[in-house]
C-alpha cells in the first residue's frame, strides 16, 4: 500500500467512525431522570383567599414541634396596607400565629400605626414560607454538607450533621430559616416532608379552611398546582436573585417583598 | 540531606494520613453528592428517610368521620363546612389511644382570627361577618350563643 493511498484510508475511516460514534452516544437513564424528574414538590399561594387567620402558622408549629411562643416559624402571614398616599405598611404580629385580629399595624420601634378605612387603597394578606428554590443559595454556601436538595427538589437540614454556623440563614433571600431554640440547629420549612412523602398535604394546606395554599407536583400536568402554573398569571419572589423559587403566587403585588 | 530536615516531613505525612483515617471512620459511606450534584445535593443519603419517619401530627378530617359522624350532617350545610375538625379540636395525634380525649378550644381568640372586623379591601377577609371583640359581649364565650357546627344567625 502506497502512503498515499494509506492515509486516503485512515481519513475516511476515521471520519465515517466519529460520525457512527457520535451518532450512537448511549445516554444513562439515570442522567435524563435527573435532568426531569418525575417529582418535583411546588408551592401554590392564592393571596385573594388568604383572611390572615393565622391556622397555617399554628398548624405548622404543632405538626413540626416549634414552640409556639418562640419568636421563630417555619411559615407566615404578612399584612399588607397600601394607602391613597403610596404608603406601603406591612406587619406579622408573632407572624400571625394568633392571626390579624386588629387594625392597628405593629410598626415596632414607632408603635402601633392606625390607618382610616377612607385611607386604604388596598389591603391583602401574604403567607410566605421557603420557596425550595430550584438553586438554593442557602445549600451553596453550607461548609458542612448538611443542608441539601432531594431529587424532588425539597430543600432539608440534617440535624445531625449542622454546625449552626448559620451562613444559610444570612444566605437566604427570604429570611425562612431560623435558629431552633430547642435542637440547636438550623431549621427550615420541609413541605412537610414526612407529610407529603406518605400521601398525605402539609400540615398548612390541610389547616387553610380557605384553600389560599396548596401543594402539587409540577411534572404532573393533571395536577391543579401544576395546571394553575402553567394556565394562570402566578409571580414568584425576588426573581432577580436567580434563586428560581418554587412557591408561586397568584395576585402577587410589586408592593410585597 | 541531614535527618532534622526530613523529620518535620514525616510529621506531616503522618499527620494527613492520620486525619484521612479518621474522616474514613467518622464520615457515613452514605454522605456523598446525590441526584443533585455536587452543589446543591452533598449529604448524608439516610437523612432523608429520617425526614419521612417525622412523626405526622394531624389527621384530617377524614380520619375525625370514621368514628363520629354526629355532628357531620349540620357542618356540611353549615358556612363552617370547610373548617377542618382539628383546627378547634386539637391535632388527632394517637387519639383516641393517646390522647384519650382532645381538647376544644373554645376561646374568644379561636373565633375572633376570622370574625374581628378588619376593613381589607383585595382580600377574602371582607367577604367574612366580623365583630369588633373589644366590644361584642366581652366576657362571654362565643359558643355561649353561637353554634360552631351550625353558625347560621337565623337558626340561633
Amino acid at each position: 500500500m502506497k502512503r498515499r493511498d494509506f492515509l486516503k484510508s485512515a481519513a475516511v475511516f476515521v471520519s465515517g467512525a466519529s460520525v457512527s460514534i457520535s451518532a450512537l452516544e448511549i445516554f444513562e437513564p439515570g442522567e435524563i431522570l435527573a435532568a426531569a424528574p418525575e417529582l418535583r414538590w411546588a408551592f401554590l399561594v392564592d393571596t385573594y383567599k388568604c383572611v390572615g387567620c393565622g391556622f397555617c402558622v399554628k398548624g405548622c408549629k404543632i405538626e413540626n414541634d416549634i414552640p409556639l411562643e418562640a419568636n421563630v416559624t417555619r411559615t407566615w402571614v404578612e399584612r399588607y396596607v397600601l394607602t391613597k398616599d403610596g404608603d406601603v405598611v406591612a406587619d406579622s404580629p408573632k407572624g400571625a400565629l394568633n392571626g390579624f385580629t386588629s387594625n392597628l399595624i405593629d410598626q415596632n420601634a414607632s408603635g402601633m400605626k392606625k390607618i382610616a378605612d377612607t385611607d386604604i387603597a388596598q389591603a391583602f394578606f401574604v403567607p410566605k414560607l421557603c420557596n425550595h428554590c430550584e438553586t438554593p443559595a442557602c445549600v451553596q454556601v453550607c461548609p458542612v454538607g448538611a443542608t441539601y436538595q432531594t431529587a424532588d427538589g425539597v430543600v432539608l437540614v440534617d440535624r445531625t450533621w449542622c454546625i449552626g454556623c448559620g451562613y444559610c440563614i444570612m444566605g437566604c433571600p427570604y429570611g425562612v430559616r431560623f435558629f431552633h431554640p430547642v435542637e440547636k440547629v438550623v431549621d427550615k420549612c420541609t413541605f412537610c416532608y414526612h407529610r407529603i412523602s406518605n400521601g398525605q398535604t402539609t400540615a398548612c394546606v390541610q389547616a387553610c379552611p380557605f384553600g389560599a395554599r396548596q401543594i402539587g407536583n409540577l411534572r404532573d400536568p393533571g395536577d391543579p398546582v401544576a395546571k394553575a402554573v402553567l394556565t394562570q398569571r402566578v409571580g414568584v419572589l425576588r426573581d432577580e436573585y436567580g434563586t428560581k423559587p418554587h412557591v408561586f403566587y397568584i395576585g402577587l403585588n410589586m408592593e410585597v417583598r | 540531606m541531614k535527618n532534622h530536615v526530613w523529620r518535620p516531613l514525616f510529621v506531616v505525612i503522618g499527620l494527613v494520613v492520620f486525619i484521612l483515617l479518621v474522616r474514613m471512620l467518622y464520615v457515613p459511606v452514605d454522605f456523598n453528592a446525590q441526584e443533585k450534584g455536587y452543589t446543591f445535593g452533598y449529604h448524608r443519603l439516610s437523612n432523608e428517610q429520617e425526614w419521612k419517619d417525622y412523626p405526622a401530627k394531624y389527621k384530617e378530617s377524614g380520619y375525625c368521620l370514621e368514628c363520629h359522624p354526629e355532628n357531620t350532617a349540620t357542618l356540611a350545610e353549615s358556612a363552617h363546612a370547610m373548617i377542618p375538625c382539628e383546627n378547634c379540636h386539637g391535632a388527632a395525634l394517637q387519639h383516641p389511644d393517646a390522647p384519650e380525649l382532645l381538647t376544644v378550644d373554645r376561646s374568644r381568640e379561636l373565633c375572633v382570627r376570622c370574625h374581628s372586623s378588619l376593613f381589607m379591601p383585595s382580600s377574602g377577609r371582607s367577604a367574612i361577618p366580623g365583630i369588633d371583640p373589644a366590644e361584642h359581649n366581652v366576657d362571654e364565650l362565643c359558643s355561649d350563643c353561637h353554634n360552631p357546627h351550625n353558625p347560621s344567625l337565623e337558626e340561633m
